[in-house]
């Protein structure tokens, strides 16, 4: 019953809007016009100004509002200096953004269609072109030297002592995996997967034996983290906003982002006053279904928390021992004993 | 020059041949209306066929609005449409908002932006004003129509199926789109996804070969390359980026065929899905990424270009001035025609691949700001000292100058590959597309429609609810899509249905909220465009000839051209496009604008001093044509 009332409402606007139409057409159809323009052209006109007015300060009003939300707190060495060039970036931008929008606003406005006026006619003016060419070009040149050197600066080869920490994402989470003891991770091939071994480590490797997982990451503040990143099944991208952090996770073709956090999970909590605070990773990358909601948590701490924390994670062997020794090997060895098999089969099929 | 003549001469004897023929054949309205080779019903059945698609694509937008600006609210009336997809709890199904985000994605790139825009105004327009009796190959031009409708079916019918359509965003990366155990839509959905967008390349190859060999030959007599109005230099341009980049789309396409259907490895390796391990070895995600953009790019421009030549000719048009700097706006639209192709792997800074070329790829991003920026500089000067009619074309046009740099400079920050590491992939990247894409061409798209509608439909739109129509979407789009900047900045991830699970992101509710009321507002009012468009055609004003008093060549036909677009000779082409307020013209007899086809020996007072000398030859020619006709 309420829809059908307001159907019949809606109708009976649209009606009444719609005879207002005819009626203001059929005026207008009258009207023989005497000038160019119609009587809104004024009104055009000076909405060229006020629009753009009440946008402007709406811009400054909310720009002030969401300061508090801007880039996330940076916790990040090389995030100091990104951040550092967006702002300076964004302060450029917002000039050039400005100083056109004006002047093309102002323009709109100011030279409206005068009865009797006459339009210049001026078309052409190298020095100008040539002006409006070299500024953009010399800001830009400008604005690429400094990129790239913040760039090459976050891209740098990893220091020997870096902290590694593997990232491997599939749908619908991470798995995190760390060296062990010894500092090395061992191989892993996507063939030695299976519900258990989750990142498919091939424990024929040594170098795995003490390898361990982990559900959450710990890394120590003021140290070089190397995240080695892959993928098992589709895309997926590894982005932590704190640390100005992001790296695509893909099948087949590993990659690494190398970072240095600056503050404890501990030292965010107080400066944001917000106890619950933590540091998440989210997945930037469509990957399906569970896309939006591939969470992980970094807990940064001080030296001596991390040393104490990985001191006490235990080996994956240890916690399943009947993996010890499966690997890589073993795995294509049956593989090929299992075809000649088959092919055995099938010959001894043929009479 | 003596050549030139010589051809066009001979084109303009063939130009008759074919008016003649005209008049035997009887059309029926099969080849009128449906199977017509006239270039402007085939710009109709473009034009009808985008708006169908925009509001198709603008209406989803809306359902996957709903879901992110009002995250609780009961969607069950949604249910009559989407039926399964709306789950139990009347939530809209996590699967559906990405299959959703994917056909609005490539809705609107594709099917409204390149096929509904360029196929529009590029068909019509090219041929009027050059001033040609139609297309170089009128049935290729029916063909690249009739690609473009059944790869619009099968676009449609895919998302009906029970699977989904494709889901994995308007980019479709693989392995995702090539694993049917990925995601629903990634089976069936995607294959007609494929299909579609084959066809689709075919009809866009069609019609660009068609759009370059026209401007190329077809040209009337004394239109030389820089008479050109900037429409055509525009229509031109994008057609050889289309020609060259669309075919690597395609190839990218049929190996993501081959991987799919027959077992190739070109880009899965090493996968472990579904509990099992894939056999695929050896290929490469990546390599999907760089085929992909190398068109990906350069479609940006496709669907830019033309907005911005349609601007070129409403503003010197309404502005009552000749556009400024003509030869610089050629040339910076030859150079972001060049830099298109050698840009694409901005997209891919953080995907993994080698630094240096990251390095490489924001230096020649950056290049492509300064001619883009030239751009809007004489746009911004072609206004000052004006004497500016606000037409609802006019006002579409200022309102594309506006966004084109308020989307552009947000470039200037995501070009920069050291600040696209945290600004990749998030909602800022939404913001600044957009702006500079979205809106940039949809407004060039309207701009268009408004102005070239008389000549389309022989009426005039109602203007004031353009006016109407106009500032509502100005606003709107700006209260839509700038706030986005602000969610974006704080690190919100595009293509994602909710943002519930992350305590980074679970600020800026409100905003969203206002973000989404605002769509809906914006997306209502083009209901007034939509009123106006179908009232006008039927019951609009009939149109004068020339009704914005403009020089180019279209507006000497008459007010319904037929087929043959001119009842007598084709116009010959005498000066630029862009004779208006010329000083002096007065004296010659003609009020603040001088077409193309009037003689520069007709206006002895407003020549400039080269053009005097030109006036001289000319008519020497004129005599020596005289001569050689008798
Ligand atoms: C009614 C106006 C529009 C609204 C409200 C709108 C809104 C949105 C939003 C919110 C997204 C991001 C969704 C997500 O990442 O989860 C999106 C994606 C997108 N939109 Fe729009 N849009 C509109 C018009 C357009 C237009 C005119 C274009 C043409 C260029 C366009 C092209 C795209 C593309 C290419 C994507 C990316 C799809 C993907 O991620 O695969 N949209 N739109
Ligand atoms: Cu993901
Ligand atoms: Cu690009």
């Amino acid at each position: 019953m309420l829809g059908f009332i307001i159907g019949v409402i809606v109708a009976l606007i649209l009606s009444v809007l719609f005879m207002l139409f005819r009626i203001q057409t059929l005026v207008s159809l009258v009207k023989t016009a005497k000038s160019r323009v119609d009587s809104f052209n004024k009104l055009n006109a000076a909405l060229m100004l006020i629009v753009p007015v009440i946008g402007f300060i709406l811009f400054i009003w909310y720009s002030g509002v969401a300061s508090q939300y801007y880039l996330p707190e940076p916790a990040s060495e090389h995030g100091k200096m990104t951040d550092g060039m967006f702002w300076i970036t964004i302060y450029v931008i917002t000039a050039m953004f400005l100083l056109t929008n004006v002047l093309l606003f102002f323009f709109a406005f100011r030279y409206q269609y005068k009865e009797g006026y006459k339009a210049s006619f001026f078309h052409d003016n190298t020095r100008l072109e040539i002006v409006w060419t070299i500024i953009p070009a010399a800001i830009m040149t400008w604005l690429v030297l400094y990129g790239n050197y913040i760039w090459w600066e976050i891209m740098k080869d990893p220091p020997k002592d870096a902290v590694v920490v593997e990232l491997m994402g599939h749908q619908f989470a991470w798995k995190v995996r760390y060296p062990g003891k010894d500092n090395a991770l061992g191989k892993y091939d996507f063939r030695l997967t299976d519900n258990v071994n989750e990142m498919g480590i091939d424990f024929e490797d040594k170098n795995a034996n003490d390898d361990f997982m982990s559900g959450e990451i710990h890394i120590p503040v003021n140290h070089p983290i190397l995240f080695k990143i892959r993928a098992r099944d589709v895309l997926h991208s590894v982005f932590a906003p704190h640390f100005r952090l992001k790296m695509d996770a893909v099948p087949g073709m590993p990659t690494q982002f190398l970072f240095t956090p600056t503050k404890t999970t501990e030292q965010m909590r107080t400066e944001l006053n917000n106890p619950k605070f933590n540091y998440e990773i989210a997945c930037t990358e469509v990957c399906g279904r569970g896309h939006f909601a591939m969470r992980l948590i970094v807990i940064v701490e001080d030296e001596a928390t991390y040393k104490k924390w990985y001191a006490a994670q235990k080996p994956f062997l240890e916690n399943n021992p009947n993996y010890k020794g499966k690997g890589l090997n073993q795995y294509l060895k049956k593989n090929l004993a299992e075809s000649q098999q088959n092919t055995k089969e099938k010959a001894s099929l043929i009479p | 020059m003596a050549i030139e003549t010589h051809t066009n001469v001979s084109h303009d004897v063939h130009g008759h041949a074919h008016h003649d023929g005209h008049h035997h054949h009887k059309e029926t309205f099969i080849t009128k209306y449906i199977f017509s080779e006239d270039h402007k019903m085939i710009a109709k059945q473009f034009l009808i066929s985008g708006l169908i698609w925009a509001f198709i694509g603008g209406a989803m937008s809306i359902i996957f609005r709903l879901q992110l600006g009002f995250p609780d609210m009961n969607l069950s009336f949604l249910r009559p449409i989407l039926g399964g997809w709306i789950l139990e709890t009347g939530k809209l199904d996590p699967e559906f908002y990405l299959a959703l985000v994917t056909m609005h994605g490539t809705i609107m790139v594709f099917f409204v932006l390149t096929a509904g825009l360029s196929g529009t105004f590029s068909n019509f327009l090219i041929p009027l004003q050059i001033g040609a009796r139609d297309m170089a190959s009128g049935f290729m031009n029916m063909l690249s129509y009739w690609f473009f409708f059944v790869a619009s079916l099968i676009m449609f019918f895919s998302i009906f199926l029970e699977t989904g359509p494709a889901s994995g965003g308007w980019v479709v990366y693989p392995p995702l789109s090539a694993l049917p155990q990925a995601m629903p839509g990634s089976g069936l959905g995607m294959t007609m996804w494929l299909v579609s967008m084959a066809l689709f390349i075919v009809s866009s190859l069609l019609g660009g070969i068609n759009y370059i060999t026209t401007v190329i030959n077809m040209r009337t007599r004394g239109m030389s390359f820089s008479r050109l109005p900037l429409t055509i230099w525009a229509f031109f341009l994008t057609a050889i980026i289309g020609l060259l980049s669309f075919p690597v789309l395609f190839a990218a396409a049929l190996l993501l065929i081959f991987d799919r259907s027959f077992g190739t490895s070109f880009y899965l390796s090493e996968i472990y899905i579904d509990g099992q391990a894939l056999p695929n070895m050896g290929g490469s995600p990546i390599l999907y990424q760089h085929l992909f953009w190398f068109l990906g790019h350069p479609e940006v421009y496709i669907v830019l270009l033309p907005a911005l030549g349609i601007t070129s000719e409403i503003i010197a048009t309404n502005a009552r001035k000749p556009i400024f700097g003509y030869r610089a706006m050629v040339m910076s639209m030859v150079a972001i025609g060049i830099l298109s192709f050698i840009v694409w792997a901005h997209h891919m800074f953080v995907t993994g691949m080698n630094p240096f070329l990251g390095s490489i790829f924001m230096f020649l991003t950056l290049i492509i700001a300064v001619p883009s920026a030239v751009k809007a500089f004489n746009y911004i000067t072609t206004l000052w000292r004006g004497n500016i009619i606000f037409t609802p074309a006019m006002l579409f046009s200022i309102g594309l100058v506006s966004v084109f740099i308020s989307g552009g400079v947000t470039g200037i920050v995501l070009g920069n590959n050291a600040l696209d590491i945290q600004l990749h992939d998030t909602y800022f990247v939404v913001a600044h597309f957009h702006i500079v894409m979205g809106s940039a061409s949809f407004f060039g798209f309207m701009a268009g429609v408004y102005h070239w509608f008389p000549k389309m439909f022989g009426r005039m739109m109602d203007p004031n609810l353009g006016y109407l129509h106009f500032w509502l979407t100005f606003i709107g789009i700006y209260m839509v899509f700038f706030p986005m900047h602000y969610i974006g900045i704080a690190g919100f991830p595009r293509r994602y249905y909710s943002f519930t699970s992350f305590d980074a992101f679970k600020i800026f509710s409100d905003l969203n909220m206002f973000i989404s009321a605002a769509a809906i507002i914006t997306f209502a009012a083009q209901s007034i465009f939509a009123f106006n468009f179908i009232y006008s055609i039927f019951k609009g004003k009939k149109a004068p000839e020339n009704p914005w008093l403009s020089n180019t060549l279209e507006w000497t036909t008459p007010r319904l051209p037929g087929h043959g677009n001119w009842e007598g000779d084709i116009p010959t082409v005498h000066r630029w496009a862009y004779d208006y307020s010329k000083p002096n013209a007065d004296k010659d007899g003609f009020d603040d604008f001088i077409p193309q086809y009037v003689p520069l020996s007709k206006t002895p007072h407003s020549n400039l001093p080269h053009e005097q000398e030109l006036a001289k030859f000319e008519q020497e020619e004129e005599q020596s044509n005289v001569n050689a006709q008798h």
